[in-house]
């Protein structure tokens, strides 16, 4: 069983290959995409695997923030962590007002990026937990 | 650049020249022009009134001089006629008719005398024992037995005093006979010596033979060869006219003299007047003394003004040229700075994502050597070492990248809020690597809870980055210390930057915030580093003073004035929060 499922966006597929080999070594389930659109496909196709996803900001094409935007969209649960240059702290601050979950720098220590991803994880299934529980709630208080 | 300033004090020294020049034609020329023609006018004018003047005297004395001897002809032509010969012959007869004479009109007829053929005085009336003169030798007898009327020359005659006869030739019984009068000398003066105009005018009267009629003016040489230029000149033409003539000549003593004549005694005589021009025209050449005097002040002064305005103009030309040149190099220096930056910028930010990659690279192999078989390799300890070496100098790059790219991401001018201290701590770690090269260290002694600073931070950071850059050119590789202090006072930021340096000497000291003013080898400084941090600090609304001594270092103090606005706190302190 995994830690949590990740969905890795970066246009850097080096970058991707050795993140995606160290994270899946660590007991996460890793999906890459490289651009924009691609992760909004595997999104669309298998969104509900997906607990967090771990976005580069400076993308060519559609950029970090404009995916956001659409991901915020269509899935609202979604967990967002932007990597980033430095150069692009502004748009990871502007990323974090749209709802990304934080915002780290590339290269990421390791131990830093694991414990944000799993903060992220935690908040998104404490969020599902609490619709589960409305839901049955709901469903209780109809029956009775 | 060098010689570019020294090409400068020629290319000002002909720009005030020809300001100069310019100014100085165009006020001097419309004023000599407005002189010359005022000038003229008048003279003209004014000699044309003084000739018109004189002439018109000449002429009415002229007259009255005629007239005078047409009277006394008349007189004795009537008296001849009225008694004849017989009555006349009577001395006692003649002196009752001369008293009555001289009742009549004053002493002008001194005696009278009644002449026969042969020229002996047959009667006599006067104050001389004459009673029985021969004059038939005399000159003025020849003449006058041979006219109706016979008005002589000035002579001495018998009596020795110069006088002058007018004679009746008449004829009775076949014989000629003269009635004879002498006329008074000072009487007949008078008519000419009150003419007297200024110090130098006066008139007389000469004969054809230029023999002076009256008594020599006072205090004159007459020179008869000027005097004659009555007759010189076509005499029936003047007389004819009836106007006397002027003319204009200059003496053996270089003087010009000016003459009016005029004709008398039916061409005989001439009345002149002479006077020096000088004197005739005294008054043109007083007011002429005046008008150049005042054109000489006039234009002593447009000079004077002149050479002030092309001093301060081109003064002034020169300042906003030296401000223009520091101002086109401070852009150029900025710009160079923006293009610095943003190629800094991309470099950065390409190396950044090889350099991630690297370090997940290691990070992989690391988790690699984490899997069992692994454990026992020989080397696994070296392998670690190696890898965590790896880590390490990838996250060094990443600094220096991200410093590069806060460097870049500033190289614009825009006011911002922003934290002082900050600012100071990321250029001496720009410049730290310099200063240990040097052996200096950097000492940083920042006040907690200093007030924001709004200012562009580029421009600030130029400031730092000189002051800093200055205080290890004077330290220069003996090693030292550099301190960096910042406080705070009632809305003012200060910070100060002391070195343990070679400091600068008094002469220096007043200069080193002039342009171009460089103590450092030909090449190496532009002189521009403190004259742009002062301008810098200036526009901010701060200050900036040195403080420095040869041999004992410089201190520079800056003030800043604090922000009073209570934004949330820059951007830059929470990017930097969130780095660390």
């Amino acid at each position: 069983m995994s830690i949590a499922n990740l969905l890795l966006v970066d246009d850097e597929t080096g970058f991707l290959d050795a993140m995606s080999r160290r994270l899946t070594k660590r007991n996460f389930t890793v999906k890459t995409a490289d651009s924009g659109m691609a992760a909004l496909d595997i999104l669309r196709d298998e969104g509900d695997q997906i607990e967090v996803v771990i976005l580069d900001v400076k993308m060519p094409g559609m950029d970090g923030i404009e995916t956001l935007t659409e991901i915020k969209r269509k899935f609202p649960l979604m967990e967002v962590i932007m990597l980033t240059g430095h150069a692009t702290v502004a748009s990871a601050i502007d990323g974090m007002k749209q709802g990304a979950f934080d915002y780290l720098m590339k290269p990421c220590e390791m131990d830093v990026l694991l414990s944000k991803v799993a903060e992220a994880a935690n908040k998104k299934r404490g969020h599902e937990q609490k619709i589960v529980d409305a839901r049955i709630k709901e469903i209780t208080s109809r029956m009775a | 650049m060098k010689s570019n300033l020294s090409e400068r004090p020629d290319y000002y020294k002909s720009l005030k020249r020809n300001i100069f020049i310019s100014v100085v034609i165009v006020s001097l020329i419309p004023l000599l022009i407005f002189g010359g023609i005022i000038r003229y006018v008048f003279q003209t004018s004014y000699i044309e009134r003084v000739k018109a003047h004189l002439t018109t005297m000449v002429k009415k004395h002229a007259q009255n001089v005629d007239t005078f001897l047409i009277e006394r002809e008349a007189n004795i032509v009537s008296l001849a006629e009225a008694f004849g010969y017989e009555q006349l012959s009577d001395n006692e007869f003649l002196r009752r008719q001369l008293e009555r004479f001289q009742t009549a009109y004053g002493a002008v007829i001194t005696d009278l005398g009644v002449i026969n053929a042969d020229g002996e005085q047959v009667s006599y009336a006067g104050p001389f024992e004459l009673a029985d003169a021969d004059y038939s030798d005399s000159e003025w007898f020849e003449h006058a037995v041979e006219s109706d009327v016979y008005t002589s020359n000035v002579f001495m005659g018998l009596r020795r005093l110069p006088h002058f006869i007018v004679a009746v030739r008449r004829f009775e019984n076949g014989n000629v006979w003269l009635l004879r009068a002498t006329i008074d000398f000072r009487a007949f003066n008078e008519l000419v010596q009150n003419i007297h105009l200024g110090k130098t005018g006066f008139a007389f009267i000469i004969n054809r033979n230029g023999e002076l009629q009256t008594h020599s003016p006072p205090q004159t040489e007459i020179d008869i060869s000027h005097n004659m230029v009555i007759f010189d000149n076509d005499i029936p033409a003047a007389f004819v006219d009836d106007e006397p003539f002027f003319e204009s000549r200059i003496d053996q003593e270089g003087r010009e003299i000016i003459y009016v004549a005029r004709l008398l005694k039916k061409g005989n005589w001439a009345l002149i007047f002479r006077q020096d021009q000088l004197d005739a025209y005294s008054d043109l050449y007083h007011a002429r003394r005046i008008a150049l005097m005042t054109l000489a002040i006039g234009g002593f002064a447009i000079v004077l003004m002149a050479y002030g305005v092309s001093r301060l103009t081109a003064i002034k030309i020169a300042e906003a040229d030296q401000a223009k040149e520091i101002m086109n190099r401070q852009v150029v220096q900025s710009g160079h700075l923006a293009s610095i930056g943003m190629l800094a910028a991309g470099i950065a930010h390409e190396i950044n994502n090889p350099i991630a990659i690297m370090v997940e690279e290691a990070g992989w192999i690391e988790d690699l050597l984490d899997d069992e078989t692994f454990q026992d390799g020989e080397n696994l300890n070296e392998f670690m070492r190696s890898l965590g070496q790896i880590r390490k100098q990838g996250v060094r790059c990443r600094d220096i990248t991200h410093k590069l790219l806060s460097f870049a991401r500033r190289s614009d001018q825009r006011i911002q809020l922003f934290d002082l201290n900050e600012l100071i701590r990321e250029v001496a770690d720009l410049v730290s690597q310099h200063a240990r090269y040097n052996n200096i260290s950097i000492e940083m002694n920042l006040s907690n809870g200093l007030p924001p600073v709004k200012a562009s931070q580029t421009e600030l950071e130029q400031v730092l980055f000189n002051l800093l850059n200055n205080a290890i050119d004077a330290i220069d590789r003996k090693g030292g210390k550099i301190e960096i202090q910042t406080w705070d006072t009632d809305h003012m930021v200060y910070f100060s930057i002391k070195d343990t340096g070679s400091g600068i000497s008094g002469g220096d000291l007043e200069r080193i915030f002039d342009p171009f003013f460089s103590t450092k080898p030909v090449g190496k400084g532009t002189g521009l580093g403190l004259s742009i941090c002062y301008g810098i600090v200036k526009k901010m609304d701060g200050d900036i003073v040195v403080e420095s001594a040869a041999g004992k270092g410089s201190r520079f103090e800056i003030r800043l004035p604090a922000s009073d606005e209570d934004e949330e706190s820059p951007r830059t302190g929470a990017a930097g929060n969130q780095q660390t």
